[in-house]
């Protein structure tokens, strides 16, 4: 699967849209659901917590192992995804198209500092060897 | 470090395998959907190599002596030559060495099937254990034949491979131990299993339905230079088929082609923990009884037979004993080492996940005796205390749930 180009990535594999109101959409990418396998639990951020950025805020859980997922900017939680907590599965099915929590960063430019997608498929080409 | 790998790892790394390293082994965890492979097997056929189990056989005069006093169940049980048994190999204080299948061959030689992890430890202490018996009780072994010669070149001719014993037991001996224990990690094993695992075999190898149809559930048959065994580690009717390795590839294909699904590790523990079946490393090690590894129905204390740990056991009686969870809340995932409170004391998970039949999460845990089925407890499940019910195990047997919700 291609990593999108229009989104930016953290390095512990968020992947982040910026909404035009200017908060930001958050899931986990295709590498990470790759790697923990079939999805069976998702806990999202309560709303209106506020977070650090690399602020353990989320937990996603598979058959196999449970995996923390981070704020990628500090800011404050605006929307969560209830579906996941009947269909986690379909962050496998659909890594892009599926968002687990909206934040409301508290600096607009801290987005610039995460990484693109060549930058991110970069990092996890070097993971595999 | 080199990971060791099985005959059948091209295979696996054509399908698409995810690879990783399985103590030491490159096995595949799953090819897609570790799910997806589970309900193949609950539902109709899938496949798993476990290659990295080792063979071992023992033959001469007296093995079963010998085996009567090594393992803590009792091969006396065995009567019908391919007949298997379930048994615990223990320390003399008690704890597991491993876990393993004994399936009478002939009365001068039973084969066992025991884990990867713990194969070269598991035959360094058959050998010991077997000097020892055989200095102590030499009865036994009257007029036996050193069979290692023997056997070395019947299985050249078995399996075309330089079959050479691994090492030379009786090296560091002047004498020679009157039996031969001779490992073969030449062998593959593939596992058939599934309601359609007999069907699918029988459509991969012409001429098999005749040899294994009536074949009982835990018996094997030797088949030219294959052993097919009733047998399984995942609730399911289904095979467990030993070959040699240079032959396994071959007959993978052909099993796929029949429509046998390669199946993962991953599935393969969903499967065995909704099975009722204790892992190795993770629900009993050395320093577990198997009384309070939920093992003790594997453990003949009956007999007047005495075998090693048998003191050990008989001078501590349990005081923890291994039951079922199903978790009621939701909020995570039940797994191994997860603190188990409950009204008798602290236990602890020693094996979970979430059951993909049952569509819970499940486990088994090691708690005080006095907890009984039925009991409420809770599970420290991360930052959480989650609430989950003791229960009877095996969770699932032949694709059917045993737990009522």
């Amino acid at each position: 699967m291609s990593t999108p180009t229009n989104l930016k990535y953290t390095a512990s594999h968020e992947w982040v849209r910026t909404e035009a109101d200017g908060t930001i959409t958050v899931g986990i990418t295709h590498h990470a659901q790759e790697l923990l396998g079939d999805l069976v639990f998702v806990e999202n951020p309560a709303l209106g917590r506020k977070l650090k950025a690399k602020e353990e805020c989320a937990v996603v859980e598979s058959v196999k192992a449970a995996a923390d997922v981070y704020a990628p900017v500090a800011g404050e939680v605006t929307a969560t995804n209830s579906d996941l907590e009947s269909t986690p599965e379909k962050i496998n099915t659909d890594p892009y198209g599926t968002w687990m929590f909206k934040l409301k960063p508290d600096h607009a430019t801290d987005i610039n500092g995460l990484m693109d997608a060549a930058a991110y498929q970069a990092q996890v080409d070097s993971e595999a060897h | 470090m080199t990971l060791k790998q099985t005959s059948l790892n091209e295979n696996h790394r054509d399908l698409g395998a995810k690879m990783v390293d399985f103590g030491g082994w490159d096995m595949p965890v799953n090819y897609g959907s570790q799910i997806g492979e589970h309900n193949q097997v609950r539902h109709d056929c899938g496949m798993f190599d476990v290659s990295h189990m080792r063979v071992v056989d023992i033959r001469g005069k007296g093995v079963r002596d010998f085996l009567r006093h090594l393992l803590a169940n009792n091969v006396d049980k065995l009567v019908v030559p391919g007949k298997a048994l379930y048994s615990c190999m223990l320390r003399e204080d008690g704890g597991v060495i491993d876990d393993l299948i004994v399936y009478y061959m002939e009365e001068s030689w039973f084969r066992i099937v025991v884990n990867a992890g713990t194969a070269d430890k598991d035959i360094a202490w058959m050998k010991q254990q077997s000097a020892r018996h055989a200095q102590a009780h030499p009865g036994c072994y009257a007029g036996s034949e050193v069979p290692e010669n023997e056997v070395s070149a019947e299985n050249k001719e078995k399996t075309g491979a330089a079959a050479t014993p691994q090492d030379e037991p009786g090296a560091e001996q002047a004498e020679k131990p009157p039996l031969a224990i001779t490992d073969h990690p030449e062998m593959a094993i593939i596992a058939v299993q599934g309601p359609k695992a007999r069907e699918k075999l029988w459509a991969a190898m012409p001429g098999s339905q005749k040899l294994t149809e009536n074949l009982a559930p835990f018996s094997g048959v030797v088949v030219g230079s294959m052993f097919i065994a009733r047998t399984g580690y995942t609730g399911e009717d289904g095979f467990e088929v030993m070959l040699p390795g240079q032959a396994a590839p071959y007959f993978w294909n052909a099993l796929a082609a029949s429509g046998a699904k390669p199946c993962g590790l991953g599935a393969r523990d969903t499967l065995r923990l909704e099975a009722g079946m204790n892992l190795y490393g993770q629900d009993m090690d050395e320093s577990a009884s198997p009384l309070e590894a939920g093992l003790a129905w594997t453990v003949d204390l009956k007999s007047a037979r005495d075998f090693i740990g048998k003191d050990a056991l008989l001078a501590n009686p349990p005081t923890h004993k291994q039951v079922g969870l199903v978790l009621l809340d939701r909020g995570g995932v039940l797994r191994g080492h997860q603190k188990v409170h409950t009204a008798h004391g602290e236990g602890e998970i020693t094996s979970g996940t979430f059951s993909p039949t049952l569509e819970k999460s499940i486990a088994f845990a090691r708690v005080p005796d006095g907890v009984q089925v039925g009991d409420e407890v809770t599970v420290a499940v991360r930052d959480k205390t989650l609430a989950a019910k003791v229960v009877n195990y095996p969770f699932v047997r032949n694709g059917k749930a045993l737990i009522g919700s």
